[in-house]
C-alpha cells in the first residue's frame, strides 16, 4: 500500500517510497546526495546531468544511481 | 644529493612519455585504488607510486551510507586521469553499460574494458571482451582492454579500434609476475597501439621485468593495496616501473652461460 504523497519506485534494485510529483534533481536532494557525485539511469536510460531538473520520477521507475568507488 | 625534482627530470629525458591517443603520460604506472585499508593510504600510496592515470569501478551507490564510499571524495579528477573500468562485468552487454554509466560521469571517453569468463580464475572472455570493443569503439570510447596474454586476440582487439591492449601477467590478484614473458614480447612487438601489462604484478621484481619485455606501462592495484606498507611498497614499484623501462631502453648485454672476464687478461705480472 502507497503512503498518500508518496509513490513507490524500485530505487538501486530495491522497492523505495518517494515524494510525488519528484524530478530527478529532487530525487537526489531528498537521498542528500550531489548530483555531480552520481549518475543516473532511469528505466534503463542514462541521463545527462542538464536534464534532471525537467527528468520527472514517475510511479514504478526502475532507478539506478551509480557512482564511482575504488577499483583495479 | 640529486633532489627529486631533479630525479624527475633526469627520467623524462631517459625516456618519453607514454601516449594513449594522443593524452601524454610521464609516468608508465597505472595504479587501481581498490581493497585499500584505508582511503588515506590509498591516496598516499598513489602518490608514492608516481602514477597520474588511476583505474575507478562503477557501483551503485550504498544509500545507507554515501560519503566514504565515493572515491571522489577522496581523489581529485584535477590531480589524477580517472580510468573507469567494467570489472566484474561477465557479459558484452553489461560492460558495454557500465562503460556508457562512467562516460556519463563527465571525465573523459576512456574505458579500462574487462569481461570477466570465469569465476575461479577470473581470466577474461575474450569473444566477449572483443564484441562490447567493436560496439564501445564505434560509439567514441577509448577502449584499453584487459585481455589474455594471447597475440591473436590482442590483434584483434586493435583491429577493433582499441587504444591500448592489456594483456595480463598472470590472474588478477595473483600477485604471481608475468607467466608468459615471450607472449608477452610477441604481442608488443606485433602491435602498434601500446601495450599495457595489466593484473598479476605482486612485487617490485614482478614490475621491473614486466618493464623490460618491452611493454608501454604496467597497471596494478592489489600489489600495493596488500603490501604492509602500501606507501613504501608504490615507491619501489615506482623505481622498479623505471627501471625495467630504462634496462629496456638501455639494450641488455647477451646472455651467456659461460664467464667472461670484466678484467684485462693482459698485463698481469709474471
Amino acid at each position: 500500500m502507497t503512503i498518500p504523497g508518496k509513490m513507490s519506485i524500485r530505487l538501486n534494485g530495491k522497492p523505495r517510497e518517494v515524494s510525488r510529483g519528484l524530478s530527478v534533481s529532487g530525487l537526489l536532494q531528498e537521498l542528500e546526495l550531489h548530483p555531480a557525485m552520481v549518475v543516473v539511469e532511469l528505466n534503463r536510460d542514462i541521463l545527462e546531468r542538464a536534464s534532471y531538473d525537467d527528468a520527472p520520477v514517475s510511479e514504478g521507475d526502475t532507478i539506478e544511481l551509480v557512482h564511482f568507488v575504488g577499483g583495479g | 644529493m640529486a633532489d627529486t625534482q631533479a630525479v624527475a627530470d633526469a627520467d623524462r629525458r631517459l625516456d618519453g612519455p607514454l601516449v594513449l591517443d594522443g593524452v601524454e603520460f610521464t609516468s608508465r604506472l597505472i595504479v587501481g585504488t581498490g581493497k585499500y585499508r584505508t582511503n588515506e593510504s590509498m591516496v598516499d600510496a598513489i602518490r608514492a607510486a608516481g602514477a597520474e592515470m588511476v583505474t575507478v569501478a562503477v557501483r551503485r551507490v550504498d544509500l545507507d551510507r554515501t560519503k566514504e564510499e565515493a572515491i571522489l571524495h577522496h581523489l581529485s579528477p584535477d590531480e589524477f586521469f580517472l580510468l573507469a573500468n567494467t570489472a566484474g562485468c561477465y557479459t558484452a552487454e553489461d560492460a558495454v553499460r557500465y562503460a556508457r554509466l562512467a562516460r556519463a560521469a563527465g571525465f573523459n571517453e576512456f574505458v579500462k574494458l574487462e569481461v570477466i569468463g570465469d569465476e575461479a580464475t577470473l581470466l577474461p572472455d575474450v569473444h566477449a571482451t572483443l564484441e562490447a570493443a567493436r560496439e564501445l569503439a564505434s560509439d567514441g570510447f577509448k577502449v584499453m582492454a584487459y585481455t589474455n596474454d594471447d597475440l591473436v586476440t590482442a590483434l584483434r582487439l586493435e583491429d577493433a579500434g582499441c587504444v591500448a591492449v592489456m594483456p595480463l601477467a598472470s590472474p588478477i590478484g595473483s600477485g604471481l609476475g608475468v607467466v608468459n614473458p615471450y607472449f608477452i614480447r610477441e604481442i608488443k612487438r606485433r602491435l602498434t597501439v601500446p601495450v599495457i601489462v595489466d593484473a598479476g604484478v605482486g612485487t617490485a621484481s614482478h614490475a621491473c621485468v614486466t618493464m623490460e619485455q618491452g611493454v608501454d606501462a604496467v597497471l596494478m592495484n592489489t600489489a600495493l593495496a596488500a603490501a604492509d606498507d602500501p606507501v613504501r611498497m608504490a615507491h619501489a614499484m615506482r623505481h622498479a616501473v623505471i627501471a625495467g623501462r630504462l634496462a629496456f631502453l638501455a639494450g641488455r648485454m647477451p646472455a651467456r652461460e659461460i664467464a667472461m672476464p670484466s678484467s684485462p687478461t693482459a698485463g698481469m705480472l709474471d
